[in-house]
């Protein structure tokens, strides 16, 4: 009896052990996926970046950053590129997060879910995948023409605002359910209003989140060229829009956005279908400082979500 | 965490709501240029010249011939860059806002017939010849050199050319094919000229067309093909081909829109256009095109002077020396 009992055992062993291994296989293999659409995706993107570079490699320099667009490849510079694309860049910023915030915190905290605020959560939802380019149109029409604002800097801003908009109102909702009920629960339990619980709680603890979803937003705004052209961007502009800050009072001005600009993305694309090939070199100089650019946000992000999410202690 | 720095907040919200809410200002004095990307080289390489010789901002944007000519006829901009004449829709509209406009031709655009360097058949071709690979009943019957003439090989042939948006493409489809925009759908088309370049470059039966730039940018890898003009001559693409009128029919002119009441009224577009025609000849050259001669230049800028609206143009017309659209523009009103 006793020996029946132990190959019983020592047969249930065997099940569960062959039973833990199969189990543990298909983590291997899962992992093993991953780590190489990971591995595959990064060396696509540093192999890309890398060409740029060694393409564009011979325009490294002050002077390219210095310049104006010009005729010959080797003058040429992306001065008014990017400081156009660092203009557009703070509209953008300025008038898509603010909003973009507010709207979250209303959607998560003081809208009631009725059918209506489900429309605007499935429409919000979806203006997150719409094409870049119907923004364009859409501001073209509705900016340049309706409001009569221009083909500016201010115009240009808005509507990647626009694109933006949805990216950050749904990152907010993201990090604002990530904050637990007993937070609020406290707050509330000592008197606090719905608008001090919002202010001082909920978007102090949701700031890590939200800038994951404004870099994310930014980088995207950054690269955007369609809905840019589409409202009438310029291709070359061999002056600066006049400077935000001056000497005299008020020394802040807003008349830089008016002006007319372009952004790197045209500019990268106008040297790309000029037949000389050393108009490509810089166009591959501008991609990498594009790619550059973008990774910089990203690892900016990145860094202050860590440090603010470390000094979270619940 | 320390609480919220509602100063800070409310300073950003401030900046943002004062950014929003800016009225409208007049835009600063500025000769705004606006049109196709095949003019776009010259009309920079003006613009960067006369920027520095005179201190006047000029700009430039790309939106296409058509998308140049819709912001000319709105008055946005004053000077359109034009690969092809203004077409009688355009000239509507420009009628219906009050828009009158000088058109002026700048210089030459050829279309060079690019083939493979190993191809060692066709160094002529005409534009029948053309024709029968290019026109759309060829269309999946036309698939080897021998079928195109009878004494080229049996190797199979493969068509490299522009899309659809491009000016390259319509003119070629009217100049050969005498049929704006009728082509067969079986070839490997791009926007982007250099992927035509690779393409016929590593396929000894391709065959393509685009800009003489390219042509001339990537000699090493390609050939040009001589073709047959009005006169019976085969001619390659060049400087002096094109120049005498030789090589036609797929050399084009390059036109600039003027709105005619701003050349008038503004000494800062007068002083733009008057530039442009004094250096187009030398700029134009060293960015890749081919300039008209000085007799020719001379009768555009007596024709620019005496401030004649009007196109060369009521009819679409190929072909057309720049004395022709010249006497025809000035007799058009």
């Amino acid at each position: 009896m006793a020996n029946d009992k132990k190959v019983d055992i020592e047969n249930n062993l065997t099940l569960i052990r062959s039973l833990i291994a199969k189990h543990k296989r298909h983590d291997h293999i899962f992992a093993g996926v991953g780590m190489f659409v990971i591995i595959s995706l990064t060396i696509t993107l540093l192999v890309l970046f890398l060409d740029l570079v060694f393409d564009g490699y011979p325009r490294f320099n002050l002077d390219f950053l210095t310049n104006f667009p010009s005729r010959r490849a080797t003058a040429a510079g992306i001065l008014s590129a990017w400081v156009g694309s660092s203009l557009v860049l703070i509209v953008t910023f300025f008038a898509a997060v603010p909003l973009g915030i507010a709207a979250g915190v209303y959607l998560e905290e003081y809208a009631k879910k009725n059918w209506f605020s489900d429309l605007i959560e499935i429409n919000v939802t979806n203006l997150a995948g719409v094409p870049s380019i119907i923004y364009g149109l859409l501001a073209l029409g509705l900016f340049v023409y309706g409001f009569g604002l221009g083909q500016t800097i201010l115009t240009a801003g808005l509507t990647l605002a626009l694109l933006m908009l949805p990216i950050v109102i749904v990152a907010t909702r993201e990090a604002i359910r990530a904050i637990p009920i007993h937070i609020r629960e406290a707050a509330y339990a000592v008197g606090a209003t719905k608008w001090q619980v919002s202010l001082h709680h909920v978007i102090q603890y949701s700031y890590g989140g939200i800038l994951t979803g404004v870099i994310i937003g930014m980088a995207r705004a950054i690269g955007e060229t369609a809905p840019v052209i589409t409202i009438g961007a310029l291709t070359f502009i061999a002056f600066l829009p006049p400077s935000p800050v001056g000497l005299e009072p008020p020394f802040i001005n807003f008349e830089w956005l008016e002006a007319g600009f372009t952004v790197l993305p045209i500019q990268m694309f106008n040297w790309i279908s000029r037949p000389q090939m050393a108009f490509h070199v810089n166009a591959a100089a501008t991609g990498a400082i594009i790619i550059l650019l973008t990774l910089l946000m990203n690892g900016l992000a990145i860094k202050i979500r860590y440090n603010i999410r470390k000094k979270i202690k619940w | 965490m320390k609480p919220l720095n509602l100063k800070k907040l409310s300073a950003v919200a401030l900046l943002g709501a004062g950014i929003l809410s800016m009225p409208t200002m007049a835009a600063v004095d500025i000769v705004k240029v606006d049109g196709s990307s095949t003019v776009y080289p010259i009309t920079e390489a003006v613009a960067e010249e006369f920027q520095i010789a005179t201190r006047i901002k000029v700009t430039v944007g790309v939106s296409g011939t058509g998308g140049g000519f819709k912001k000319f006829c709105r008055g946005e901009t004053v000077v359109s860059n034009a690969s092809r004449p203004i077409k009688l829709s355009e000239i509507k509209k420009c009628k219906e806002a009050g828009i009158k406009f000088i058109e002026l031709p700048i210089a030459y655009d050829a279309l060079s017939v690019v083939i493979n360097k190993k191809n060692d058949w066709a160094k002529d071709m005409t534009t029948q010849e053309l024709k029968k690979m290019w026109e759309p009943a060829a269309q999946g019957k036309i698939t080897k050199w021998s079928q195109v003439r009878d004494s080229w090989p049996e190797t199979p042939l493969r068509l490299y050319g522009p899309g659809a948006d491009s000016g390259t493409f319509d003119y070629f489809t009217e100049a050969v094919i005498e049929e704006s925009k009728a082509i067969r759908g079986d070839f490997t088309a791009s926007e982007d000229d250099n992927v035509l370049v690779k393409g016929v470059s590593g396929d000894k039966g391709g065959i393509g067309y685009f800009g003489l730039a390219y042509y001339e940018e990537n000699k090493n890898l390609l050939k040009a093909v001589a073709i047959k003009n009005a006169t019976g001559d085969f001619v390659l693409p060049g400087l002096k081909t094109i120049m005498d009128g030789s090589y036609n029919p797929l050399s084009r002119p390059l036109f600039i829109y003027l709105n005619a009441a701003m050349v008038e009224s503004d000494p800062k577009v007068k002083k733009f256009v008057e530039f442009y025609l004094k250096h187009v000849a030398e700029l134009s050259k060293e960015v890749g095109y081919v300039p008209f001669n000085e007799q020719e230049y001379a009768a555009i800028s007596n024709h620019y002077k005496t401030l004649q609206t009007g196109t060369a143009y009521k009819k679409p017309e190929i072909g057309l020396s720049v004395k022709q659209i010249l006497e025809m523009s000035a007799a058009s009103e």
